[in-house]
């Protein structure tokens, strides 16, 4: 399960998020811009403390204000894919994929590489690559770390949309292959409709609605979702 | 032209000696403060950054003097060096050293500084995401980013030193053969009758020296920024 239970002040702006959903397959979190999609993805990270409450995943702590448990960004085990990817410009494909590679098997690296359509790749600079090229190996990085979640801050959002639908695609076909639980961020319906199996709706910094997508009703309803009321699991 | 006269030649070996050294021993803590100025914010950050690059605002002179009073044989940290140990630092070449190391590391800090900004801070959080610890994060992303404002640093501090003459000439005095780098040399010659011709050559030796720094790390700065344009 993740559980998130959190009170953050920013400002005017407040966060004010109560959640509990099964970690399994790919979870939209969608909101229009100041909705609190990016500050819950920082605090999800660890790139920003929240006031109080507390963060949990699979009965791990990884945040809670009263017992003083903040696990740092690098301990979460948790992977984050940025907007443009990030990548190390510096470094190959290869380099990057490695980085946190560090107990990762020969399989899964072939996996991985192969969902996503890397092998050709692997030898060139992050600023040869096209943006869809940028973010499979961006996603491809983070899941090399074997993270227990995976944090997608719009990763799709800056490509046009034949890259979009095609990055789509082998999102989804690298989390089934994987099994590694995805968050993914975005403020576009189509995007988590192609994609997600569950929805979180964020408004003005709260959780306006949690459920399977509407748009997807041929699927079960995978998630045991709920709103509010919870306590702090640790 | 070619040929260098025993004056020319202890000036300009006295200058790139002073200057390479100077530049050698000021670049790990200018690697350190550049990076913590251009990465973190803290109270005291825009003391700190003053306090850098005050050497760039006051005359040289000034400069000299001061340092001549920290480091001088009766001074705040000469004095006991001398008494301990016997050290004498001003009118010597580490004097000289000492006056080029001081004027060219603003310029060394500042180059770097901006660099450090200019670092995507996403890079240290998806290293961190990675499981990456700080100084492997340091060593492997911030350091090899910051490359081309280090070059840039150590090749204007450089080019400073090599030119540096009012600090130089208060501490570290006009002794030729141990203290009188290239611009002493030529201030030396200014001073004599008939020193016209040999000014001119010194003056023309200076130029190509810094001009020679400038155009290297203009160079090497681009070729480094374009194999590693953000991705």
């Amino acid at each position: 399960m993740i559980e998130i239970h959190l009170r953050h002040r920013q400002g005017s702006f407040r966060l004010d998020v109560d959640l509990a959903l099964p970690a399994q397959g790919i979870i939209g979190l969608i909101g229009r811009s100041g909705s609190g999609k990016s500050t819950l993805f920082s605090c999800l990270a660890g790139h920003i403390r929240p006031t109080r409450g507390c963060i949990s995943l699979c009965g791990r702590p990884l945040y809670h204000s009263e017992e003083r448990i903040n696990v740092p960004p690098a301990r979460r085990g948790i992977g984050v894919v940025f907007q443009d990817g990030a990548l190390f410009p510096h470094m190959s494909v290869a380099r990057n994929l490695a980085y946190g590679a560090n107990n990762v098997g020969t399989a899964f690296w072939h996996e991985v590489i192969e969902a996503l359509d890397l092998a050709h790749l692997l030898g060139a600079r992050p600023a040869r690559l096209s943006g869809g090229e940028r973010q499979r190996a961006a996603i491809a990085r983070a899941l090399m770390a074997e993270p227990a979640l995976l944090l997608l801050d719009e990763p799709v959002s800056a490509l046009d949309p034949g890259l979009k639908a095609r990055t789509l695609d082998l999102i989804a076909k690298v989390q089934a292959r994987t099994q590694v639980p995805m968050i993914f961020i975005s403020h576009a319906p189509e995007e988590v409709r192609r994609l997600c199996d569950q929805v979180v709706t964020l408004q003005g910094g709260r959780i306006h609605s949690v459920a399977s997508s509407e748009w997807r009703a041929a699927r079960p309803f995978a998630a045991v979702a709920s709103v509010g009321g919870l306590r702090c699991a640790t | 032209m070619l040929s260098l006269t025993p004056m020319e030649q202890s000036a300009l070996m006295l200058s790139l000696n002073a200057s390479a050294q100077a530049v050698l021993w000021s670049l790990p803590l200018a690697v350190g403060l550049g990076w913590l100025l251009g990465v973190r914010r803290f109270p005291g950050h825009a003391l700190l950054n003053a306090l850098v690059h005050l050497p760039l605002v006051l005359p040289p002179v000034v400069l000299g003097y001061l340092l001549l009073v920290l480091l001088g044989r009766n001074g705040v940290i000469g004095g006991p060096l001398y008494e301990m140990f016997g050290l004498r630092i001003a009118f010597s070449g580490e004097a000289v050293v000492i006056a080029c190391a001081v004027v060219g590391f603003p310029l060394m800090v500042r180059a770097i500084r901006q660099s450090a900004e200019a670092i995507d801070p996403r890079y240290a959080r998806a290293a961190r995401s990675l499981g990456a610890s700080e100084l492997r994060i340091f060593v492997t992303v911030t350091l090899p980013l910051m490359a081309p404002g280090i070059l840039t640093g150590i090749t204007l501090a450089f080019a400073r030193a090599v030119g540096e003459f009012g600090a130089t000439i208060t501490l570290a005095g006009n002794i030729p053969g141990r203290t009188q780098t290239l611009p002493l040399a030529l201030f030396t010659v200014t001073q004599s009758p008939g020193g016209e011709a040999e000014a001119m050559r010194l003056c023309l030796l200076s130029l190509a020296l810094a001009g020679a720094a400038l155009l290297a790390s203009e160079s090497i700065a681009r070729r480094m920024t374009e194999t590693r344009a953000p991705a």
